[in-house]
């Protein structure tokens, strides 16, 4: 009663009559809106505070396709690639959603690079906010785990030399590398069990721990208050707050609505293409990494042998730990950029470094002859492939029968006359049994040759009764039966 | 949490002191957002319907026709003759190929026909009798003329045929099973 009372003063009545206001009464609804909608913002609403909104956007969106995709999907090296194709070349609106999916994991790490950038460049981790800085920092390594997982799915050429060389990578980190290797591939090579895990990982625990950081994230920032411009005083706001809603919210949808036409465009003209499935014999492909791994892959390349120790383990380690340190190692409360030259010289070289590692890659790719030849043929026969119409995949039981014909030209004959003399009739095809007789395979573990061909010409009596019929075919005809029956495993 | 919307509601006091025009204009302006958000929520929701919906809209299970040869390899038939046909069965995004036996023939009007050799009976395979010109299930001795009519036997009906087409010259069949053990042939996959 007196929240009504208290805020029909402020001009914002509490509904109190009508569905809405039972569902407000019930569940608190109305009251958990103006909580969300009413948070002040010291300073006002700015276009710069826009990123957070757009990055939970985009996660809701590959949380929705991801579990559509999952519809066809099928995690196993046999079926993977298949049903990518089916949803890419088949199904209806399946390329648009798939391109959805990918093209959105790279928008989520640009959206997230701003967004990191826009908080370390306003000061907005000072103040009491090491924990909201800490879990944006795990956020941010289960993101590139999310794309990292994410990418060897679809299980073609590029998926599969990627994640190779990706897990090879993992494998140089001195002393627990290899067993970390191990542990990701689920076996020394790359094969069904690798796709198990990442699948595992890729939809169930990292989505899981992602679920739980957004929460605390939004949680932190909610408790921590916003923080506001660079001039205000990351303890306590000293400027005109002026509240969430509407000014602040409508900047978020803009960006909001920007991403929806930018993706939407991108994968109705550029849909993302599918590759010819994996082949780990063919020694000739060239795997490159998605655009956001471009740099790590170009600094791996400089560091071998005993050195590798520094660039693959402690130059890392350090920068990792700096960054998640961040708060804890700077503790005043200068905000503004200008007056934080140590700071921002650091984000200066650390992004230049990123940025000119990833265009050196290209550049070297784009410089070696061999390298961009392959590389051009590489996309075209992912562009040819994507044109072509789905192939459905022979299922395992046809191939079964298919080759034992193939195998034995006695047994073959045997098949013709197993299905002349209607054995298949009772037995079922290739004998695998009917409710009327029993199967046949493995009849030929259990009898010799000689004793199959005895129960043809004199059927049991148990075997009579179940309607067996003694044989008449000649006897180099039953030979090739028996061979047959023999071949059923 | 509880901190930030007592803070919230100092701050709502401070900003709406105007009152209503302002509180008009905002419900206006959340409306408006609403309606906004359910036209584009629906608009995004368009392709991923289509695709949920994928199996309504299009065909993903289907057995194929299957080639039995050229018409004038049939012309002139003058008994039964069996042909192993493969059928293709797609499921989805996989498919199946089995081999059935069927028999091309003739009914009374010297019109092609594709009887399946599943007995209408149990669904034993059926095998023609050359020297009785008939058809003779080895089972339970239903016994059928070379056209598939029921002469005798436990068969409630006659054997079946199979829907056929001509493409290019070819004839072509399309393989089904039947209910066994009644009087009418009724499709069952």
């Amino acid at each position: 009663m007196s929240s009504t009372q208290k805020n029909e003063t402020n001009g914002l009545p509490l509904p109190s009559t009508g569905l809405w206001g039972w569902l407000n009464r019930r569940t608190g609804l109305d009251t958990l809106l103006r909580t969300a909608l009413y948070e002040p913002i010291p300073g006002g609403a700015r276009l710069a505070y826009v990123f957070g909104s757009g990055l939970l956007f985009i996660f809701i969106s590959q949380v929705v396709t991801g579990i559509f995709l999952a519809l066809y999907y099928v995690p196993s090296a046999d079926h993977a690639h298949t049903t990518v194709a089916y949803i890419t070349i088949a199904v209806t609106a399946g390329s648009f959603l798939r391109s959805l999916h990918a093209y959105g994991a790279s928008a989520m790490v640009i959206v997230l690079l701003l967004h990191l950038s826009q908080t370390y460049i306003y000061g907005a981790h000072k103040g009491r906010r090491e924990l909201l800085w800490l879990s944006g920092c795990v956020l941010f390594g289960l993101v590139l785990a999310m794309a990292f997982t994410g990418y060897l799915l679809p299980w073609d050429q590029k998926a599969y030399f990627a994640t190779a060389v990706g897990t090879n990578a993992a494998g140089e980190i001195p002393w627990i590398g290899e067993s970390l290797k191990r542990m990701m591939r689920g076996g020394t090579e790359m094969g069904t069990l690798t796709i198990s895990r990442f699948f595992v990982a890729h939809v169930f625990l990292i989505p899981a721990c992602i679920f739980a950081l957004v929460a605390s994230h939004i949680f932190l920032f909610r408790k921590a208050g916003a923080a506001g411009p660079v001039t205000e005083n990351p303890y306590k706001p000293e400027q005109k707050p002026e509240l969430f809603y509407p000014r602040q919210v409508l900047m978020d949808l803009s960006l909001t609505a920007l991403l929806i036409i930018g993706l939407g465009l991108l994968c109705f003209f550029v849909p993302v293409q599918l590759g010819p499935p994996a082949n780990p014999a063919d020694a000739q492909y060239i795997p490159r990494p998605e655009w956001y791994y471009l740099p790590i892959f170009q600094w791996l390349k400089y560091w071998h042998g005993a050195a590798s120790l520094i660039g693959i383990l402690i130059i890392p380690t350090v920068l990792a730990v700096a960054i998640i340190a961040l708060p804890f190692l700077d503790r005043s409360i200068e905000r503004r950029p200008w007056r934080r030259p140590v700071a921002m010289g650091a984000y200066a070289f650390v992004l230049f470094a990123l940025v000119g590692l990833g265009l050196r890659s290209q550049y070297v790719d784009k410089h070696d002859p061999g390298v961009a030849q392959q590389l051009a043929k590489q996309k075209a026969e992912e562009e040819e492939y994507t044109r072509k119409p789905f192939e459905p995949e022979l299922s395992s039981a046809s191939l079964a029968a298919a080759n034992v014909s193939l195998a034995d030209p006695l047994a073959a004959k045997g098949k013709i006359i197993f299905e002349a003399q209607s054995c298949n009739a009772c037995h079922g095809d290739a004998g695998i049994g009917t409710a009327v007789a029993p199967k046949l395979i493995g009849v030929g573990a259990k009898f010799n040759a000689q004793k199959i061909k005895a129960l043809l010409k004199q059927p049991s009596a148990a075997m009579t009764q179940g309607g067996m019929t003694p044989s008449d075919v000649k006897d180099e005809d039953l030979e090739a039966l028996i061979a047959y029956i023999e071949s059923l495993k | 949490m509880c901190a930030s919307l007592g803070e919230s509601e100092n701050t709502i006091r401070i900003l709406s002191a105007s009152g209503s025009p302002l509180s008009s204009r905002r419900s206006f302006l959340g409306a408006l957002l609403g309606v906004g958000s359910v036209c584009v929520g629906a608009l995004l929701s368009v392709p991923l319907i289509r695709f949920a919906l994928f199996p309504l809209l299009r065909r993903t299970t289907e057995r194929k026709s299957s080639p039995l040869g050229t018409l004038n390899e049939f012309s002139t038939l003058t008994e039964p003759v069996m042909r192993t046909i493969q059928i293709e069965q797609v499921d989805g995004w996989r498919k199946a190929i089995s081999e059935r036996a069927v028999y091309v023939t003739k009914d009374t009007k010297g019109n092609l026909r594709v009887l399946t050799s599943v007995c209408p009976h149990l669904g034993c395979t059926v095998p023609w009798n050359k020297e009785m010109n008939q058809f003779i299930c080895p089972c339970h001795r239903a016994v059928f003329a070379p056209d598939g009519t029921r002469i005798s036997g436990p068969s409630q009906r006659p054997m079946d045929t199979l829907e056929t087409s001509v493409q290019d010259g070819q004839l072509q069949v399309r393989f089904q099973y039947f209910r066994q053990l009644v009087g009418d042939k009724e499709v069952i996959g």
